[in-house]
This record gives structure tokens, C-alpha cells and sequence, in this order.
């Protein structure tokens, strides 16, 4: 499956049969409408943000330990068995493409952005895009230029804050017992 | 892989053009003054949980909708980042609470395959089987409470009463009726206890006479079939630039079914139909889920004869790094015991990688979307959830509906909160 006709592409990636196609975020919509139009790729399947804040901080593994040391109370605390390659940026924003024909095919389009850069969206091409766009912008914090109607869509409309993002708590409320004031 | 051509259906598409997924009042057709703006939900017994639709009235008819969601998020993917793999298998059946086992099988499935653990056939097919069980049980499910929300009341306890025969089998095997965690990275949990086909086969000799009786009462009835027909129309492009899947897309003409067009487990070697309906209604939905129910029993019945000539067969992979060793062995053998501590402890490491697993969950396009930074922790998982994305067709399939008509449009969708909100 080759996608050399594809626009904007800055990196093909082939891995566990399947192949990521990584645009430059300036030229996605180019990107998408042709394989949406030329490659035949009509469904939407998923729009996911990842946060890589901390990616490969945990060290390496073994009884050499972390950098911070090993803590023998702490199970997990040996870290990683080797270092993962850095990524290029802080949020990835994996668009899975599925097309519905006589040969089927998945492809993921992958872009990458900074804390503060925005992509542009996908509504125009698939109106599927609306509320994947919508809980990206939610969990994660990747603003889609142009989207129709940006709010949050899981969390309450005046929530602050992106939970998925790595820095940002597990959270949980303080058990309350009863009796005390 | 045929289409209906769309017109049959409508002409054009009925997408908002504004937002996709909020029908506004048109002014042409209804005058602003006459609009009564209603909420329905969260707390209602026919939005099939917390969803809140709100929706602009001119009299009886529909002239806008906007669905508000996120009631029911619990955070499954920022836990199931706490989590090591081999505990965190216990969330994502409680996703889609109906269709648990989809959700626990992707979710296994994404795991594998970064892993390239190879998983036993007699895990494969049992895995095959419980799926479709699985299926039926939501389909029923589906069928009762559909039912019962335009008034059809004793379709519900029958459908709830099979359902309980379907929840009997899933307990006989892993020992819970609902959120069973029988699978488990590298094949099932434990294997299938010996009987089991004999007790699948008794239920799947008497469900397809059920689903008859299931037609029977609702096919001409007349007022289902005027509550049904004609209502909630949504065409195959539509669908498409929507991201529908499963029985809605099936429904409106479009025949496509991961299990037979991008086949994993097994399923290409079972002999099954798709059914396919080109009116995209309420009806044809409802008929869809039914053939399901019927095709599924087949499915199950070719699994049954293959596992038994199966028994005796290992039911998880021998790779002692990510399975747990066989309880006998913890006696004798000192590598198993420290297997077992390193597992159940820190958990088994998942190679560096993203992987993106689909499977066709009973309400279509089910997915995982997992990457691993080569830890005992998932990084990041991410579930695509059938319901998520039907919900965002509720402004365009709604359009020319009654308000009563809205309840069957949304049931017809088949969405369960837990999947959409997560």
C-alpha cells in the first residue's frame, strides 16, 4: 500500500501491520481530502491526542536503577528496560481513516503539535469529526482551527484544565465521613 | 461490497450545515415565536441512560436537537494509565457494559499485537464464541428496552428472560454473569469448564424459535410498524461522512461487517450471512439486530463443534513473561514462582509502539487505540466507541420525526452511555 501521492507527508512509518502516514499540521486538510477523494478512504474511525510530556523519563531498568534511585518498597521503581526514542513534539493527534469498499483498508494520519499550536479541522472533510475534534480539545488541549462549535464535550462546559494531559492530577475527592463538619 | 445508492433513501444530505451534529430551527419553516426549546434528560426512561437531548418544539414536530453528553464520563482512560496491563483488563469491559466482552477483546487484541504473543486456537474460537453470545445478549437488551419505550412492555421481560439464559452461560464460564475479565492477554483466563458446549447448544436450539416468537409479536404489529417505518431515515452517504457503523450502517444499505470484510479471530472461517437492509428506518435497524441474533446463533453453534474437538487443548500462550504460570507449578519450580511475583506484582512489560485494534462490537465499529512506552503501564488508550459516534447523528436522522418518533430514533441508534462518555 503505497500513499507517495498523498500531500504533505513528512514521514511513513510501517509498524505491527500498519502504516502511519505523519502530515505536516499546515497541510492536513490537503492531506485528508485526497484520500478521502483519490484513496477512497470515506469513514472517519477515530480522532486521538496523546500527551507525551515525560515520555521516557522513567529510566532504565534492571538493579542499576533509575537516576533518582531504586526504592525497594516500590515495586514498579526499577523503570524502563531500555530508554523509547524521543518524539518530535509534546501532543500527537492520531486520525484514523477506514475505507468502506471492495479493499479494505485502514491508514492512521498522524500530525504533531506543541503545547499552544493548533491544527486545522477536519469537519469540512468528514462531519464525523465534530465531536472526536471536540473531546480531543477537551482531554488532551489541541485547539482545531475553524471547528464549528469548540466547547468541551465530556467534562462540565466551565471545567478547567485537560485531564488526559500528563500534568495534570489523577484527582479524586477527599472521603467525607459523617459527623464531621 | 454493495451499495444502495442513496437516493432511494433521501435526495442530498440531511447533515446540518452549520454544525453536523445540531439540527437548528430553520426560520423558513418555523416561526421563531412558536418554538418551545424542552429538555430531555439526563434523568429520563427512554434516553437508554444520561443522555441529554434538548430540543426546539414548534408544536409536535422537531424543529431543532442539540444531544448533550458527558454525564456519565468516569475517567476509564486516565485510570487505566495507573494501571498495569495486566490488572488495568478489568475497565474496559465496563465501557460498553452490554457489549463487555468487545470491549475487553479489543482491548486484549491491541495488547497482543504489540506484544506478537501467539494465542492458542482453542483460545481463539472460545473467544469467537463468547463474542457472539455476547451480541445476542445485546441485541436482546437492545430489542427489550427499545420495545418497551414505544409501549411494546412485554417485549421487554420476554427479551430480559432470554437475555438471563445468555448471562447463565457467561457465568458457567468465567464465573460472572456481566464484566466476565475472561480474557486476559495471551488467551483466556481459564479454559471453558467441561460442559460448556453441551449448555451452549441446549440455548442455541432454543433462541432462534425465540427470535421467531420476538417477530411475530412486533413484525406487523400495527402500531409498531407505524411507529417504525419511514422514521428516522439516514441515508448510506450519510452514515458514511458520519462514521456510522454496525447495524446503522447495515441498515441503510451499506454492506459492511468487519467480521467478513476484515476478518480477525476466526471469523473467516465460520459460515455466517450479513444482513443488509436499504431503507435506513427504524425498522429496517430493528430487523438487522434481529438477523443478527439468528446469524449469531450460527456462528456459535460452528464454534461449539470446533472446540470440542479442541478439549484438551491449551487455552492461553506458554510465554511465561506475560502469562501467569499454572498454580501447580508455583510448588515446584523456583523460575515460576518469580514469574508469578514479577507479574502480579510490576506486571509484564508491552514493547514500544502504537497499535489501533478494530473489531465489530454489537454496535458496530469498536476500536483501541493503545501506545506503550515499553513499560508495565499502558501510556496512553484510547477506545473508539461505536456510541459515541452514532450519538452524532441524532441532528440529522431526527429530521422531519414527531416527538414521539424521537424516542424510537434514538433507541434505533443503539448507544450505551458508558461507551460514549467513557
Amino acid at each position: 500500500m503505497t500513499y507517495e501521492a498523498v500531500p504533505g507527508v513528512v514521514e511513513t512509518r510501517e509498524a505491527f501491520g500498519e502504516t502511519t502516514l505523519v502530515v505536516d499540521p499546515a497541510r492536513l486538510v490537503e492531506a485528508c481530502t485526497h484520500l478521502r477523494d483519490e484513496e477512497g478512504f470515506n469513514l472517519l474511525s477515530d480522532i486521538a491526542a496523546a500527551d507525551y510530556l515525560g515520555w521516557g523519563e522513567q529510566g532504565v531498568a534492571g538493579y542499576i536503577g533509575t537516576a533518582a534511585g531504586r526504592d525497594l518498597h516500590e515495586p514498579g521503581s526499577q523503570g524502563l528496560a531500555h530508554v523509547p526514542a524521543p518524539k518530535p513534539k509534546r501532543f500527537s493527534v492520531s486520525y484514523h481513516l477506514l475505507r468502506v469498499g471492495d479493499v479494505p483498508a485502514r491508514v492512521r494520519v498522524q500530525v504533531w503539535l506543541d503545547d499552544g499550536e493548533a491544527v486545522a479541522t477536519l469537519v469540512p472533510v468528514w462531519p464525523a469529526a465534530d465531536w472526536f475534534e471536540r473531546e480531543a480539545w477537551d482531554m488532551v488541549g489541541v485547539r482545531f482551527e475553524g471547528h464549528p462549535n469548540l466547547v468541551r464535550i465530556l467534562m462540565p462546559d466551565d471545567w478547567e484544565g485537560h485531564p488526559l494531559r500528563k500534568d495534570y492530577p489523577l484527582g479524586g475527592e477527599p472521603v467525607r465521613f459523617s459527623g464531621e463538619d | 461490497m454493495t451499495v444502495v445508492p442513496s437516493t432511494r433513501i433521501y435526495e442530498g444530505t440531511r447533515i446540518p450545515p452549520r454544525v453536523p451534529t445540531i439540527l437548528d430551527v430553520d426560520p423558513s419553516k418555523h416561526d421563531p415565536g412558536d418554538i418551545l426549546r424542552v429538555n430531555f434528560g439526563p434523568n429520563h426512561p427512554s434516553t437508554h441512560g444520561v443522555l441529554r437531548l434538548i430540543v426546539d418544539l414548534d408544536g409536535e414536530a422537531i424543529a431543532g436537537i442539540e444531544a448533550v453528553i458527558g454525564y456519565l464520563h468516569t475517567g476509564f482512560e486516565k485510570t487505566m494509565e495507573q494501571k498495569s496491563w495486566w490488572k488495568s483488563v478489568t475497565y474496559p469491559a465496563r465501557i460498553d457494559y452490554l457489549g463487555f466482552h468487545a470491549n475487553e477483546l479489543e482491548y486484549v487484541l491491541a495488547i497482543e499485537k504489540l506484544l506478537g504473543i501467539d494465542v492458542p486456537r482453542r483460545a481463539t474460537w472460545a473467544r469467537m464464541a463468547l463474542a457472539e453470545l455476547n451480541r445476542i445478549h445485546s441485541h436482546l437488551v437492545w430489542l427489550g428496552t427499545a420495545a418497551l419505550e414505544l409501549g411494546a412492555i412485554s417485549m421487554f421481560w420476554y427479551a430480559f428472560d432470554d437475555r438471563d439464559a445468555v448471562l447463565d452461560l457467561f457465568e458457567l464460564a468465567g464465573g460472572t454473569r456481566l464484566h466476565t475479565r475472561y480474557v486476559q492477554a495471551g488467551g483466556l483466563a481459564e479454559d471453558l469448564p467441561p460442559g460448556f458446549t453441551d449448555e451452549v447448544r441446549k440455548f442455541c436450539a432454543a433462541m432462534p424459535k425465540s427470535v421467531d416468537e420476538y417477530e411475530t409479536i412486533l413484525d406487523k404489529q400495527k402500531i409498531w410498524l407505524e411507529r417504525t417505518k419511514g422514521i428516522g431515515l439516514l441515508s448510506a452517504d450519510d452514515a458514511l461522512a458520519l462514521g456510522q457503523s454496525g447495524p446503522v450502517l447495515r441498515a441503510s444499505g451499506v454492506d459492511w461487517d468487519l467480521r467478513k470484510n476484515m476478518p480477525y479471530l476466526a471469523y473467516d472461517e465460520v459460515d455466517f450471512d450479513v444482513p443488509v437492509y436499504a431503507n435506513g428506518d427504524v425498522y429496517d435497524r430493528y430487523k438487522v439486530h434481529m438477523d443478527e441474533m439468528r446469524e449469531s446463533v450460527r456462528i456459535v453453534l460452528q464454534c461449539c463443534d470446533r472446540l470440542d474437538e479442541m478439549e484438551g487443548e491449551p487455552w492461553i500462550a506458554d510465554d511465561r513473561k506475560v502469562v501467569l504460570p499454572p498454580r501447580h507449578e508455583l510448588h515446584t519450580s523456583m523460575e515460576s514462582l518469580i514469574y508469578h511475583f514479577k507479574i502480579v506484582t510490576e506486571g509484564y512489560r508491552v514493547p514500544e509502539g502504537e497499535v489501533y485494534v478494530v473489531i465489530e462490537s454489537p454496535r458496530g465499529e469498536a476500536g483501541c487505540y493503545l501506545v506503550s512506552d515499553g513499560g508495565a503501564r499502558p501510556w496512553r488508550v484510547k477506545f473508539r466507541a461505536p456510541s459515541f459516534a452514532a450519538l452524532q447523528a441524532t441532528a440529522t436522522v431526527v429530521q422531519g420525526a414527531l416527538v414521539a418518533d424521537m424516542v424510537a430514533v434514538a433507541a434505533s441508534l443503539d448507544f450505551i452511555m458508558g461507551d460514549t462518555d467513557r
